[in-house]
């Protein structure tokens, strides 16, 4: 299996992502230049945390213009594992491969903490080692993280069990408390309806190491790494 | 020939940023302030290639695919000769 992590000018969190995979998943990975187009050695892509295009317009828009992005959305459709985060959660929504927006935070602060988010089902390829319901610690670091979506694609998610993670208070109660970001239904991270395709805004290669304070965060990228090798 | 372009928030749509000057204005003393929505203005400079018409269905597509995110925002285009 091998993994690729897509860099754009502006992306930051490109070495978190690398690191990752290739100490904590022991997997092959390569850094793919935001120009480059041919995916077709890779069975997963991370798209990865920061500031595309200075965010200029509104968050991932300029990034989702990117030659690239035809490519991850034909990669995408083939069936093939993308996941986004953070920027890359924002990219993907942009790029219209998973439904709503991302907006300025309600308290209008760039938050940059430790969360706890729910895993809310273990029925996706980057969650099946985890339990329903258990809680992680992972941190947030965004301005634009509030999740908004019409009441008809909040119920297309609800419905078809696509909200992946939710932030939650330590007992793991969904809580308006619990809520950084005003994010609606507290949505910390959503799947496409092939279930093939992640975005969250946390990040999980931040939270891989005890030494950074939590390694709850591997366990996501262990799952994905499990879909690929059941799959080979 | 030149383009304006305006992009809001949807109504509906939770605008902090609006929120905040909205705040700061009446802190400042200005009173009859019902609300603040914060928005971008985007003015593009046309050559003569195009007539009238085209510049109009070029800068709609540009302001549709582009500069707005129809999930959470509205555009409207202007023309001026």
């Amino acid at each position: 299996m091998k993994f690729g992590v897509i860099v754009f000018p502006g992306s930051n969190c490109d070495h978190d992502a690398y690191h990752v995979i290739s100490k904590h998943v022991g997997q092959p990975v390569d850094f793919i230049w935001h120009r480059d187009t041919d995916l077709s050695t890779y069975d997963a892509v991370i798209i990865p945390g920061g500031f595309s295009y200075g965010d200029y317009l509104r968050a991932g828009a300029l990034a989702r213009f990117s030659p690239v992005m035809n490519s991850v959305k034909k990669f995408a459709e083939s069936g093939r594992f993308v996941l986004g985060i953070c920027n890359g959660f924002q990219i993907l929504c942009e790029a219209g491969l998973l439904p709503g927006a991302l907006i300025r935070n309600r308290n209008l602060h760039f938050i940059c903490e430790h969360v706890l988010v729910r895993v809310e089902t273990s029925d996706s390829p980057f969650t099946n080692e985890l339990q329903s319901g258990s809680v992680l610690r992972i941190p947030i670091a965004h301005a634009e993280g509030n999740y908004v979506c019409d009441d008809s694609a909040l119920e297309q998610l609800q419905e078809e069990e696509r909200i992946v993670f939710r932030y939650c208070d330590r007992d793991g109660n969904v809580t308006d408390a619990a809520n950084p970001n005003g994010s609606r239904d507290n949505i910390a991270g959503i799947c496409n309806s092939e279930r093939n395709v992640l975005g969250l805004m946390p990040h999980p290669e931040r939270a891989c190491e005890d030494l950074l304070g939590s390694s709850d965060g591997r366990d996501i990228f262990r799952s994905l790494a499990a879909t690929l090798a059941a799959a080979v | 020939m030149k383009a304006k372009v305006y992009v809001n928030l949807k109504s509906g749509v939770l605008d902090p940023q609006g929120k905040a000057i909205h705040h700061s204005v009446e802190l400042l003393g200005f009173a009859g302030i019902a609300d603040v929505r914060q928005g971008k203005y985007f003015e593009i400079a046309l050559d003569s290639s195009m007539d009238a018409k085209q510049a109009t269905e070029s800068v709609e597509r540009m302001a549709r695919e582009v500069l707005s995110n129809p999930i959470i925002e509205d555009y409207r285009v202007e023309i001026e000769a």
